[in-house]
């Protein structure tokens, strides 16, 4: 298989995360579309490490992972917090951080 | 024991730093012991000093001792070095010996002042600031103790500082004084400048040794120049016209303060300046005449001011002006011996006649004005006692100090060729007879014009306070006797002391007239004293009333010296009053304001505004930050793949 499949499935995996990052609201969709950025990215090292040959592509992809989870952990303690408080997941209402 | 020259002024440094540090937790008695015992120790070892000085032949009498290196900078090198010549000597002598009786004086005086630990700390730093001048073997070490003992006019003067009027005083000291400072300044460049040194001993043997590259100048050369910035400085400092403003409003400070910037210290430094330069005054005739005449028009100014002041110590401040223009006209008639001899008598009383006038406003509960006073001399005798005999010594009454030395200028004068000089002089002589006895009459003599509450506290002061006034009285009678005139037969044993500190180059002859012109002088000069004194004593308590009626009869000319010339009001309309003015109006409503703030506001409200155009961009909402990092990521990867393609 050609490289260039794998690649034109990442990027389409990864826009459909950005979009989904822009448009959605929700804070748990929010974390679930850069869970989708961060494995597209991840698709991309695999296919790269395949073509070149080389190990350090599935390297990076270990430590993205480790970082994903870590990421879904705080921001789901995030998530939590701003439903105890707010009563409510949309990223929108928490603008509180602002000039 | 001339090793030991360094201990004299640090006797009252020391004394300064520790009172200065720890006073406020000392007992008053420890801080009376520290202060007055610097003083002492330092004036005992100033004796012992001189006498190992007259101990030594009069060509050995210069000892330079140098301690370290203060500045160097190419050229330029400042040691701090001390030189002690008969001319310092004298001057270390007045200085730690009227200094150290003022000390005692105070102990009485300031007993129940607040802030007692504070008068006496600034008290040695004065004693120290004015060694450090006296010592000084160079022009920039002179200068260190020249701004010291001005810092210290200013702390004593503004010593009541919670009264407006005494801080107004002491900055006005201080500001008169910076402006002949700046002469002093620029004169010492010019030093340097001239002869790439400034050292007194290397410049003054440098105008000595070359009279080809510094002859007596005929017009304004490069040492009329020096002489006469140096005696700017010396006219801020001894209260000349048109800088002697500063000294009458000093008298806002305490009694003994007054005495002791009157007498021994401060202004005297100006005198003591000009002598000490005499080489390079005595290649500079035009300086000289500018001395000369400067000090007879400030002694005759200040006499008539003094004539009609109400204040028993603003009376007493125009006649150290009024002194202060004698010595210059002895320097300036190139008797500098003469100027020092003055200098030092009238150390003696003028200081007695401050510390008396303490005495008396200690005896009146604090009350300065004569006219409410009078007939104290029942109740307070040993203050009228001295203070008499020094009203006798500064009118010229032989055989008391004041005579010998005024009467040793009024000669030079005349004997100089400078017959006008010798003519106000005289007159000058004879004004401060009367108002000498106006003060004492009012004072003293009379019906007692002051109320019930003040005659119940009516007191003759303590010991600590009467003692100092006897043993300046004795120095006031006897202190002439040093430099009795040879019309009496002998020589001149104080100016033949002094000689080798100064230059003889336009000294006049003396030798050249014969005394018998001498004694007649002296005798008009006694003559006219007397006329002053007597005519005091016809208008002040023969004829109560008398001095109203004339007032009275010349209330153009009394208004005109009783408000003191207006020179205050003159200074203030055409120095003061245009620079606050100008600084309100100008530099603060208009420069500050408009430059100043304007930039400083400026530059804040440019960046305000040009942050309200991007304040937009932080809103908070994360989704359009994650926009814009997106916008950005596109962003750069088309420029990298357009720009490398």
């Amino acid at each position: 298989m050609d490289i260039n499949h794998y690649l034109i499935l990442s990027a389409l995996l990864f826009a459909t995360g950005a979009v989904g990052v822009i448009f959605k609201r929700n804070v748990i969709s929010l974390l679930l579309c850069i869970e989708i950025m961060l494995n597209a990215a991840n698709l991309s090292f695999i296919a790269f490490s395949r073509f070149l040959g080389q190990v350090h592509g599935q390297i990076f992809v270990f430590f993205v992972m480790v970082v994903a989870a870590a990421e879904a952990a705080v921001g789901l303690a995030i998530a939590i917090v701003l439903f105890r408080n707010r009563e409510t997941l949309s990223v929108d209402d928490a603008d509180l951080m602002k000039w | 024991m001339t090793d030991f020259l360094w201990l004299i002024p640090l006797f009252p440094l020391a004394g300064s730093a520790v009172n200065g540090l720890f006073g406020r937790r000392l007992p008053k008695s420890a801080i009376t012991l520290i202060a007055c015992g610097a003083a002492a120790l330092s004036f005992l070892l100033s004796c012992s000093i001189f006498l190992s000085l007259l101990s030594l032949p009069p060509q050995q009498r210069h000892i330079i001792q140098s301690y370290f290196t203060w500045i160097e900078s190419g050229d330029f090198v400042a040691r701090a070095e001390f030189l002690l010549d008969p001319l310092s000597a004298v001057m270390l002598l007045v200085v730690t010996g009227v200094g150290f009786v003022i000390h005692i004086y105070s102990i009485g005086y300031m007993h129940s002042e607040n802030g007692y630990y504070r008068f006496f700390c600034y008290m040695n730093l004065f004693l120290f600031s004015m060694l450090i001048l006296v010592l000084s073997a160079n022009f920039l070490l002179m200068f260190v103790g020249w701004e010291g003992v001005g810092l210290c006019s200013y702390l004593l003067i503004g010593y009541y500082f919670e009264r407006k009027s005494a801080g107004d005083a002491g900055k006005k000291a201080f500001i008169v004084n910076r402006i002949g400072d700046v002469g002093f300044v620029l004169g010492i460049l010019l030093v340097f400048v001239t002869f790439r040194n400034i050292d007194f001993g290397h410049v003054f043997q440098s105008i000595a040794s070359d009279p080809a590259d510094f002859p007596v100048e005929a017009g304004v050369g490069i040492l009329t120049a020096i002489a006469l910035l140096l005696f700017v400085g010396a006219t801020g400092k001894s209260a000349q016209i048109p800088l002697y403003v500063w000294l009458p409003d000093a008298m806002e400070g305490p009694t003994p303060v007054s005495a002791l910037i009157h007498a021994a210290t401060m202004v005297t430094a100006g005198v003591y300046m000009v002598v000490r330069c005499s080489p390079i005054f005595s290649r500079a005739p035009i300086a000289l005449e500018v001395v000369a005449v400067v000090g007879i028009a400030t002694a005759f100014l200040a006499a008539t001011i003094g004539l009609a002041q109400r204040d028993i110590k603003r009376v007493l401040a125009y006649s150290t002006v009024s002194q202060l223009g004698y010595m210059f006209v002895g320097a300036g008639v190139g008797a500098f011996a003469a100027g020092i001899f003055h200098l030092m008598t009238h150390a003696f009383f003028k200081a007695l006649l401050f510390l008396g006038a303490g005495s008396v406003i200690h005896a009146m509960s604090g009350e300065q004005d004569m006219t409410r006073m009078g007939g104290l001399r029942r109740h307070t005798p040993i203050t009228f006692l001295t203070m008499a005999t020094a009203a006798l010594a500064i009118s010229g009454i032989p055989p008391l100090a004041g005579f010998f030395s005024k009467d040793e200028i009024l000669w030079r004068a005349w004997s100089g060729g400078h017959s006008a000089l010798w003519l106000i002089g005289l007159a000058t002589a004879g004004l401060t007879a009367f108002y000498m006895f106006r003060l004492v009459f009012l004072t003293f003599y009379g019906s007692e014009r002051f109320s019930e509450d003040v005659r119940r506290h009516l007191h003759e002061s303590p010991r600590s306070m009467t003692i100092p006034l006897v043993v300046l009285m004795i120095l006031s009678v006897v202190g002439g006797f040093v430099g009795l005139p040879p019309w009496l037969g002998v020589t001149n044993q104080f100016e033949h002391f002094l000689e080798p500190s100064l230059a003889l180059a336009v000294q006049s002859h003396p030798a050249a007239q014969s005394h018998s012109t001498e004694v007649l002088l002296a005798g008009l000069s006694v003559l006219v004293a007397l006329t002053g004194i007597y005519a005091a004593y016809r208008i002040y308590v023969a004829r109560p009333g008398a001095a109203q009626a004339l007032a009275a009869r010349m209330q153009g000319l009394y208004r005109l010296v009783f408000h003191k010339y207006y020179v205050d009001e003159m200074y203030d309309a055409v120095l003061v009053n245009p620079a606050v003015g100008g600084s309100r109006e100008v530099l603060w409503k208009a420069v500050d304001v408009g430059i100043v703030d304007g930039a400083v506001n400026g530059v804040g409200s440019l960046m305000r505004s040009a942050a309200r155009l991007l304040k937009g961009l932080q809103n908070g909402l994360v989704r359009s930050y994650a926009s814009w990092i997106l916008l950005g990521a596109v962003a750069v990867i088309l420029y990298l793949t357009l720009a490398h393609n």
